[in-house]
């Protein structure tokens, strides 16, 4: 029997034909911006790629559970920390990364439980408050986890982290296939695409499905979500869990790509970041998310380049480009919320929502 | 009347499916109920009705473990709710309404359904993310399930529409179909006929005494005299957290507390 979930498209290319573009698309998209734009703009796709994996994996606790979570950046945190402990020179270490990334992964989903139990009774703003404390107790751990023991090597971040390799195949060099030369940041993206479409896939499977309603229920009322049999506590816990698992994958990738990681990288900017991402794309709606997440990557990057435009302009620069693309991006995130308050790519109901209220 | 309901019908044949003995609530200074004691036999429907503020709603949240009991003992077909958490209520076979409707505003009516047999479902994120072919019947006897009570309901039109969208009469038809989406043996329904116009009330009088057809056990919070009267089996009558009577409508109605406390001159 067919799913019959949801009214179905109509207007829709023939599924496979969409597909095989996408897939070519995606395939061919790192050489096009290399040959576009140049390399640095490679590595960005490769971070918005880890970006679309956090966004997606806030969005299980966020978008669908309904719970507000300002310290997931500590998830990334653990699975960065885990695979730099595991495979770097810090312990002496190297284990391979296929054992190395689902252990990072399985550590943030117990984390997810731990720091999840203590907010069961939070909604809201209490939630937010206290979650946003154990994201930065998190990372104040990190940084002062350096002696009498030292584990994390404290502010200095540890260096020299294995990247990814496949039995002899290391990945962050660069290799002759079929003719052509593929980088590290090539192959890198490859890898990143591969875990970003299980991801999505897992996503998408999750949401059309009985945990997925039952999210979505508590989210919707918590109280006849309960009285119509759900257990909250322990779908909540499955959400926070679920959540901090892609948080630890990527945190992993993030690790292995970057070779090195401190306790900066996850600060209380990055969770809000994270959450700007779901929020601007269209919260609990897969696309909206992915497409929130790539642009919020890309959008400050692509605003370093206002000190040459304003070279251009003005034959000088006027403002500090370092200054001004905070400012742009402050008002780009303030235009999107006053003119699509329920994201660029809202989903279906939440469009519904809003055109009801307006009309 | 009531004169054409089965009155005085020998307690022994019926068995008790819902027993509440002596159970109290109090919010700080305020007694809300005070050692309420009954039983709802299988099969029946059962009224509780009484003025506003007399702990009508507050016995029902007690029954459906929103609220903790002070006292007293509640079972369902023996077991002990007393103490459990809402969706061990539920499990247990007790199924609820809401007097303000609360369905899930941003589901459609289909998958609102759909959310009342989580507890009579089990598959998990392993069955969900690999499509396991056991997740796959389950999923597909939910889906069947809740088109058939969809329908039973009234509402098979409004499947795919977000529950919020919905008539007012259609978004209790909603709940209930909820409800019965998970099995219940016994229903509580906190006043399903508010805010219906009498075409409504009609189509809800007939959805309930099929439902009791069915062998289903209903409790009914209702302010509607007319349509308690002539529904129910059996009433109790609450006032300030007390039971004031217990019986049959036609005794119920010419009780003189009864009549003092809630039903007023016209009611005679």
């Amino acid at each position: 029997m067919r799913a019959v979930s949801n009214v179905p498209d109509l207007k829709t290319p023939p599924r496979w034909l969409a597909f095989s573009l996408l897939a070519l698309g995606l395939a061919v998209l790192p050489f096009l911006v290399d040959a576009g734009m140049g390399r640095s703009w490679v590595r960005l796709l490769d971070l918005a790629l880890l970006y679309v994996i956090l966004a997606l994996g806030l969005n299980i606790v966020v978008g669908y559970a309904g719970l507000l979570d300002l310290g997931y950046v500590a998830f990334y945190a653990l699975g960065a920390y885990v695979y730099a402990w595991l495979a770097s020179p810090q312990f002496g270490l190297h284990l391979p990364f296929w054992a190395v990334l689902p252990l990072g992964a399985a550590l943030a989903a117990l984390f997810g439980v731990l720091l999840g139990a203590p907010t069961l009774r939070l909604r809201g703003d209490y939630l937010a408050i206290v979650t946003l404390g154990f994201g930065e107790i998190i990372r104040i751990f990190m940084n002062n986890l350096n002696a009498p023991v030292n584990i994390t090597n404290g502010p200095q971040g540890i260096n020299l982290i294995d990247p990814v390799r496949l039995g002899s195949f290391d990945l962050s060099q660069s290799h002759q296939l079929f003719g052509y030369t593929f980088t590290g940041i090539h192959l890198t993206y490859y890898l990143f695409l591969l875990f970003t479409l299980m991801v999505i896939f897992i996503s998408m499977r999750l949401e059309d499905s009985r945990i997925g309603r039952a999210w979505v229920a508590i989210r919707e009322d918590e109280i006849a979500a309960a009285a119509t049999g759900i257990n909250t506590r322990n779908l909540k816990l499955l959400a926070f869990a679920m959540g901090a698992t892609f948080g630890g994958l990527a945190g992993g990738l993030f690790a292995s790509f970057q070779g090195f990681i401190s306790p900066e990288s996850f600060n209380l900017m990055e969770s809000i970041m994270i959450l700007c991402m779901i929020v601007l794309g269209g919260m609990g709606h897969i696309p909206g998310v992915i497409f929130g997440a790539v642009v919020l990557t890309l959008l400050p990057e692509a605003l370093r380049y206002t000190g040459d435009w304003q070279r251009e302009l003005f034959g000088r620069i006027y403002v500090d480009p370092a200054d001004l693309r905070m400012l742009l991006f402050g008002v780009a995130l303030v235009a999107v919320m006053l003119y699509r308050p329920a994201g660029l790519l809202p989903s279906t109901r939440r469009r519904r929502e809003f055109a009801d209220a307006k009309g | 009347m009531a004169g054409n309901l089965p009155s005085g019908e020998p307690e022994a044949e019926s068995t008790p499916l819902l027993t509440v003995s002596g159970v109290s609530k109090a919010f700080g200074g305020l007694q809300a109920l005070s050692d309420i004691s009954l039983q709802v036999n299988a099969g029946e429907i059962f009224g509780l009705i009484g003025p506003n503020g007399a702990g009508k709603t507050t016995l029902f949240n007690a029954l459906t473990g929103l609220y903790t009991t002070d006292r007293g003992e509640i079972r369902l077909n023996g077991l002990r709710l007393d103490g459990r958490k809402p969706h061990q209520v539920l499990k247990a076979g007790l199924a609820r309404t809401f007097q303000n409707i609360r369905l899930f505003a941003e589901m459609t009516a289909l998958e609102n359904v759909l959310v009342g047999r989580h507890a009579r479902t089990t598959s998990g994120v392993v069955g969900a993310v690999l499509r396991l072919p056991a997740t796959r019947r389950e999923e597909a006897d939910s889906r069947e399930r809740a088109h058939a009570l969809l329908h039973r309901v009234g509402i098979a039109q409004h499947a795919h529409r977000l529950a919020k969208n919905l008539p007012y009469g259609d978004q209790r038809r909603l709940e209930i179909a909820r409800a019965l989406a998970t099995e219940p043996q016994l229903l509580a329904l906190d006043e399903p006929a508010a805010g219906m116009n009498p075409a409504e009330r009609a189509a809800l009088r007939e959805l309930l005494l099929q439902l009791q057809a069915d062998g289903l056990t209903l409790l009914l919070i209702e302010h509607d005299v007319k349509l308690v009267m002539g529904l129910c089996t059996r009433l109790a009558v609450l006032d300030y957290g007390v039971k004031i009577a217990e019986g049959t409508p036609d005794v119920v109605s010419r009780d003189p507390k009864v009549i003092a406390a809630y039903l007023g001159d016209e009611a005679l």
